[in-house]
C-alpha cells in the first residue's frame, strides 16, 4: 500500500477526514475548528468540504464542549471535540471523568460513550506555567476512558482512527512539537493501529525504555547515542496510558531485566511511578536494577528559556539514566 | 391561574395523571421509610415529594419519543416518564434487577427504554449532556425534544451558562426547565442569585422565556410546558421557572428548621395532589369513584415493588467489572 510523508498534523487530519467521509455520525466541535481551521490547523478546509452541521465551532466552554459531546455520544452520534490544548482540559475535567468515563458504568451499559476529545498537549517554547502541561497521566487515572498519545505521523493516522471507531470515550492528546515534525503514513483508509497496543520503536538488548509521546524522540535519541558507546537499547512506545500495553513491557523487561522510563509529564504519581510500581509487582524475580525515572522536574515551568530547559527531560537526561543502572 | 375548562385532556388521561401524581407520592413516603429502616442505602435520599405537578406536568405536554434527563432528585421524574417502578425501587434496594444493575443508586436513574436519560449528581452536569442529545436531533433532524430538570441551585454554576449559551448558538431543541424550590440544599434562592426571578436568565442568551409557573398546578404545569415543547421543536430552546417545594429536606435525613415548617404549611395548602383532586371534581361531578380507587391501586402497586425488591438478588462479583467499558 502506498505512504506519504507527511507532518503528524497531515495525518491527523487525514483520519479525521476518511473518518467523517466513512460514517456520517462522526463530525468535529470546539473552538475554531471551521472558520479559523483548527488551531492546530487540523481540521483546514473541513468546513467548506463538510459544512456548519458536521463542522461545529463552539463558544470558549470547555464544560459545555465535553459534556456536549457526551450526551451527544449516549444518543447515537460520534462526536470529535477539540480541546484546543490540554491546559483548557482542566475546566472539562468533571464532564470527562464524571460523565464521559462513567455514564456506562453508572447506568450498568444502558449507554455507550463513543466520542473523542483530541487536545494538544505538552511543555516548553516558553508558553508558561499554566500553558505547560503534560498531564496524561492525570486523565489516565480514572476506569472507563481511554488515552492515547501517538509519537509518530502514521501512529496518529491509525491511532485517531481505532479512536473514532471505538465505542469508548478516549482522550487523545497530541505533542504541539510533534505537528510539524513528517514521517511515513499509510494512505489506506482503513490504516487502523488496535487500542492498548504499544509498539517496538527500537529493539535492543541491554535496557528496556518505556516511553510515550514526546520522549519517544528523546529515548530514540538516547539509544543512538548509547548504541555507539556499546550500549542496545529496547525502546517501547505504549502509544496508550489507558488500556496500558503492560505484556509488551514484561515481555521486554524479561530480555534486559532493566527498565527507564522516560516522560515529558511531572515525576509524582506519574506514569514513570504506574510502570514502575508495575514491574516491581509482576517482574521482580527479572529485575537486576533499580528502576530509573526521567521526567519534568517537580517545578511549575518558568518563562526565561534558560531555566525553561533545566526543568525539561532530553535525551541527555535518558543517556545519563541509562548510564546509572548498566 | 390557569383554565381548566380548556385542557385537551380526556377524563381518563386526567385519572391517569393523578394516579401517577400519587404514585409518586406513596413512593417516595416509602422510600423514606425504608431508607430510614436501613433497607435503602446510601448517603443522600433526595425525595420528590410536594414537587409532582411540575415533573408530572412538564412530562406529559412531551410526546413518546422526547427525551427526558434531570439531577439527583430524580424518582418523580423517572416514574413520570415511564420507568418500570418496580425496577426503580430495585435501584433503590441496590439489587440487580434495578433499572441501573444496582449500580447507580437513588441518585442515577435512568431506562433508555423509556428515553430517561438519568439522574445526575454532579450538580449542572447533566446540562451539557442535554444540550448533547438534542444536538443528536437537530444534526438527524428528527424532530425529538429534550425535556431538562435544573434544580435552582444548578443555575449559578457554570454549566448552567455554557450548556444554556451553546443551545442558544446552535438553536437546539431544549426546554430548559428550573424546578425552583427555593433552596440550594439550605441557602435560600435569594441568598445565592442576583436575580432571583431565574427565568429572566433566559435574557441573557437570546432564548425565550416562558416566564414563572406555578409548580403546584398541574394544569398550570401542562399548559406553559406544553407551548414551551412545541416552540422548541420549531424555533430552539426555552427557559421556564416552575414555583415549587419539596417537604423533605435536601436529602431525607437533613433537618427541617422551624421557618421551613411554616412556610411548607403554605405550600402545603397548595399541595399538588389536593389542587389536582378539587380541580377535576369541579371539572366532573361525579368522578368520586374513580378518584377513590387511586389510592388503593397505588399502594398495590408499590407494595408489588418493594416485594419485588426485597425478592431480587443482589449484583454479583461479575457485575462490579462489567460495563466499565463498551
Amino acid at each position: 500500500m502506498a505512504e506519504k510523508n507527511i507532518p503528524m498534523r497531515e495525518a491527523l487530519r487525514a483520519a479525521l477526514r476518511e473518518e467523517m467521509i466513512r460514517d456520517e455520525r462522526v463530525f468535529v466541535m470546539g473552538q475554531e475548528v471551521g472558520a479559523w481551521d483548527g488551531t492546530h490547523k487540523v481540521t483546514r478546509g473541513f468546513l467548506d468540504e463538510f459544512g456548519a452541521r458536521r463542522v461545529r465551532d463552539t463558544p470558549i466552554s470547555e464544560m459545555a464542549i465535553a459534556g456536549a459531546a457526551v450526551g451527544a455520544a449516549m444518543a447515537g452520534l460520534r462526536p470529535v471535540a477539540e480541546i484546543m490544548t490540554i491546559n483548557f482540559a482542566f475546566l472539562a475535567f468533571d464532564a470527562l471523568i464524571n460523565h464521559a468515563a462513567k455514564v456506562r458504568y453508572m447506568f450498568d451499559g444502558q449507554f455507550k460513550v463513543p466520542m473523542v476529545v483530541r487536545a494538544a498537549t505538552g511543555w516548553g517554547n516558553q508558553a508558561t506555567a499554566t500553558h505547560s502541561h503534560t498531564p496524561e497521566p492525570i486523565f489516565a487515572h480514572f476506569p472507563g476512558m481511554y488515552l492515547g498519545c501517538p509519537a509518530t505521523p502514521a501512529d496518529a493516522k491509525g491511532m485517531l482512527k481505532a479512536a473514532i471507531r471505538d465505542d469508548n470515550p478516549v482522550l487523545f492528546t497530541e505533542v504541539i512539537a510533534l505537528y510539524p515534525k513528517p514521517g511515513p503514513v499509510p494512505d489506506d483508509p482503513d490504516f487502523v493501529l488496535p487500542i492498548g497496543k504499544g509498539d517496538i520503536k527500537r529493539a535492543g538488548e541491554d535496557v528496556t525504555i518505556v516511553t510515550y509521546g514526546r520522549g519517544v524522540e528523546w529515548s530514540l535519541d538516547a539509544a543512538e547515542t548509547l548504541a555507539r558507546e556499546g550500549v542496545s537499547c529496547e525502546v517501547i512506545d505504549v502509544r496508550w496510558l489507558r488500556p496500558l500495553d503492560l505484556p509488551l513491557i514484561f515481555q521486554s523487561f524479561k530480555k534486559t531485566n532493566r527498565c527507564v522510563i522516560v516522560e515529558e509529564s511531572l515525576p509524582f504519581y506519574s506514569f514513570g511511578s504506574e510502570i514502575a510500581a508495575q514491574l516491581q509487582e509482576h517482574m521482580f524475580d527479572y529485575m537486576d536494577a533499580p528502576i530509573k525515572r526521567v521526567s519534568a522536574m517537580d517545578v511549575p515551568l518558568p518563562y526565561a528559556k534558560e531555566i525553561e530547559l533545566m526543568a525539561l527531560p532530553d535525551a541527555h537526561k535518558v543517556v545519563a539514566a541509562v548510564k546509572e543502572i548498566i | 391561574m390557569s383554565d381548566v375548562t380548556k385542557t385537551t385532556l380526556t377524563r381518563a388521561e386526567l385519572i391517569e395523571v393523578y394516579h401517577q401524581m400519587v404514585l409518586i407520592r406513596r413512593f417516595e413516603e416509602k422510600c423514606k421509610e425504608l431508607y430510614n429502616a436501613r433497607k435503602i442505602g446510601g448517603v443522600y435520599l433526595h425525595l420528590y415529594n410536594g414537587q409532582e405537578a411540575t415533573g408530572v406536568g412538564a412530562i406529559k405536554a412531551l410526546k413518546p419519543t422526547d427525551h427526558v434527563i434531570t439531577a439527583y432528585r430524580d424518582h418523580g421524574i423517572a416514574i413520570a416518564k415511564g420507568a418500570d417502578v418496580k425496577r426503580l425501587m430495585a435501584e433503590m434496594f441496590g439489587k440487580r434487577t434495578g433499572v441501573s444493575g444496582g449500580k447507580g443508586g437513588s441518585m442515577h436513574l435512568a431506562d433508555v427504554n423509556v428515553r430517561m436519560w438519568g439522574g445526575y449528581a454532579i450538580v449542572g452536569g447533566h446540562l451539557p449532556l442535554a444540550a448533547g442529545i438534542a444536538l443528536k436531533s437537530k444534526y438527524n433532524d428528527d424532530g425529538e425534544v429534550v425535556l431538562c430538570f435544573i434544580g435552582d441551585g444548578a443555575t449559578n454554576n457554570g454549566y448552567f451558562h455554557e450548556a444554556l449559551n451553546l443551545s442558544a448558538v446552535w438553536d437546539l431543541p431544549v426546554v430548559w426547565l428550573i424546578e425552583n424550590n427555593l433552596y440550594g440544599m439550605g441557602t435560600p434562592v435569594e441568598v445565592s442569585s442576583g436575580q432571583p426571578e431565574l427565568h429572566k436568565r433566559a435574557i441573557a442568551y437570546g432564548m425565550k422565556d416562558f416566564g414563572r409557573v406555578d409548580g403546584m398546578d398541574f394544569f398550570a404545569v401542562y399548559e406553559v410546558a406544553q407551548q414551551a415543547v412545541e416552540y422548541a421543536r420549531t424555533s430552539g430552546p426555552v427557559l421556564i421557572e416552575a414555583i415549587t417545594y419539596r417537604y423533605e429536606g435536601h436529602g431525607v435525613s437533613d433537618r427541617i428548621y422551624m421557618k421551613r415548617v411554616e412556610e411548607m404549611q403554605t405550600f402545603q395548602q397548595r399541595d399538588p395532589l389536593v389542587v389536582m383532586e378539587s380541580k377535576l371534581r369541579a371539572m366532573f361531578p361525579d368522578i368520586e369513584p374513580e378518584l377513590a380507587q387511586v389510592e388503593p391501586s397505588v399502594a398495590a402497586i408499590v407494595e408489588e415493588a418493594v416485594r419485588f425488591a426485597e425478592e431480587s438478588p443482589t449484583p454479583t462479583a461479575e457485575d462490579l467489572t462489567r460495563n466499565v467499558y463498551a
